[in-house]
């Protein structure tokens, strides 16, 4: 399952699952599924928003440094305009994927 | 530097623009049947399009000359390792004719600045081949788009390690060698052939240039070395500082570099004030600029472009960032040496466009 999916999936799971539980407060298993949904809710939050502050670093740090940002672009380039900045700023791989994240959250 | 290169060009006849002409189209064609060859696997690497167009007003110690001119650039991803990517410059020179005479002569040019295919072949290192612009100091390769450049005059030193065409033919090696939190360094080394082709002219040398980063301080560090391996064999040094305070939009650059008959170096600074309202107030566009430059000639030899006297310039810039991508671009410069001090008054409008050569995939 892409990342994407798994958090549509999450996010289904965090606006229905708690009024279920409440329902059936005496659930053991409703309880149990509640917690483990409010535990991975801030982990994958905190993932993205870390992936966003590396590729805002990384963005900040390389492409601003020559140039200002264009004001918005087509999703279909980013890719492109990705690989173009790692051959003309000297971008490791792992920035060039943190990069796109970033244009791609 | 493209700028200055073509506009320090002799006045060619019309049979020669045509043939250069046809020679661009040819190049043109040719990576246009390569891009449109091409299948692409992600919705993300649609081939680009991308560049400047400007309309500049220039007038040297008396003498104005208005240049409308563009610089495309296409960008297009095979696979996923390999980019082809492409700079061409387009312009018109008008001058007003003298003598009394009423009208404007003109002149134009057309070609290709660099083509270069890359290969993605190790997380850090991409292999380059074709002609590539020479990754001396910054200036050339990082500084010289008229979208870019703050002011419409490269620097005096700019020609100083780059070989007069400031491409080269044959290939390079550059990439990240290492990108830490604290730090980072990247290299980039090359080797050119000689070259009398009409759009790809080079000559025979290598070099290499190396930089470190440290995103504390934003503070960049480079190093450049090159060599001329054919005629003088000359050696040309070169060395960069580039400090931008953290959370400012203050930028410091400035590059020194020394060839076998003349050395020099420019500092520029440039600041947008965020207080009044962020950078997109009306005030925080506004982008004061401040560059001093100075040539010494270490012979009376001249073969490396830059005055033939010491010469002293200070540049001061006022731009204008309005929305979408435009910006105008107006300086004034006081030139001082023993052949006579001038004045240098340009204006320009610059507008930076980017989309996909085709619509593409949906996502």
């Amino acid at each position: 399952m892409s990342q994407r999916n798994f958090l549509v999936a999450l996010a289904i799971c965090v606006l229905f699952i708690p009024p279920s539980a409440a329902l059936q407060a005496q659930s053991q298993a409703g309880a149990k599924s509640t917690r483990q949904a409010n535990k991975k809710q801030p982990t994958a939050m905190h993932n993205q928003q870390q992936h966003e502050n590396e590729g805002e670093r990384i963005f900040k740090q390389n492409c601003s440094r020559c140039h200002t940002a264009p004001e918005g672009f087509s999703p279909n380039i980013s890719g492109t305009i990705v690989r173009h900045m790692r051959v003309r700023a000297s971008l490791s791989q792992h920035d060039a994927q943190e990069l796109l994240r970033f244009f791609n959250p | 530097m493209q700028v200055a290169i073509v506009a320090a060009m002799p006045n060619p006849n019309m049979s020669l623009s045509l043939f250069k002409m046809a020679r661009s189209a040819r190049s043109a064609i040719f990576a246009l049947a390569i891009i449109c060859a091409a299948q692409y696997g992600h919705a993300q690497d649609t081939p680009l399009i991308s560049g400047g167009v400007a309309f500049l007003h220039n007038t040297n110690g008396g003498n104005t000359s208005y240049q409308p001119i563009i610089e495309p650039l296409i960008a297009a991803p095979l696979g996923d390792h390999f980019l082809i990517e492409s700079r061409a410059a387009l312009l018109e020179n008008f001058a007003p004719k003298g003598n009394g005479q009423s009208g404007y002569d003109h002149t134009h040019f057309a070609g290709l600045t660099y083509l270069q295919a890359d290969y993605l072949a190790l997380p850090h290192l991409t292999i380059v081949g074709g002609s590539f612009l020479l990754p001396f100091n910054t200036y050339n390769d990082r500084l010289s788009p008229v979208w870019i450049s703050n002011f419409q005059d490269g620097p005096l030193i700019a020609a100083l390690g780059t070989m007069s065409s400031g491409t080269g033919v044959g290939g390079m090696l550059r990439g990240s060698a290492i990108s830490r939190r604290k730090y980072s360094v990247d290299y980039a080394t090359w080797f050119s052939a000689r070259s009398g082709n009409e759009q790809f002219n080079s000559k025979r040398s290598t070099g290499v240039r190396t930089s470190l980063y440290l995103p504390d301080s934003r503070l960049e560090i480079g190093l450049s070395y090159d060599r001329l391996l054919q005629g003088s064999g000359e050696n040309f040094y070169g060395a960069h500082v580039w400090w931008e305070p953290k959370n400012t939009a203050f930028r410091l650059r400035s590059e020194f570099a020394r060839g076998h008959h003349a050395q020099g170096y420019w500092i520029e600074a440039d600041y947008r004030t965020q207080a009044f309202g962020g950078l997109n107030s009306w005030i925080g566009r506004f982008e004061p600029l401040f560059r001093m430059q100075q040539t010494f000639r270490r012979d009376t030899i001249v073969s490396d472009g830059l005055p033939l006297v010491n010469t002293q310039r200070a540049d001061f810039g006022l731009d204008y960032n309005l929305p979408h991508n435009t910006r105008i671009l107006t300086s004034y410069s006081r030139q001082f040496s023993s052949s006579g001090n001038t004045n240098i008054w340009e204006t320009g409008i610059a507008y930076r466009f980017l989309f996909p050569a085709w619509k593409g995939k949906s996502q």
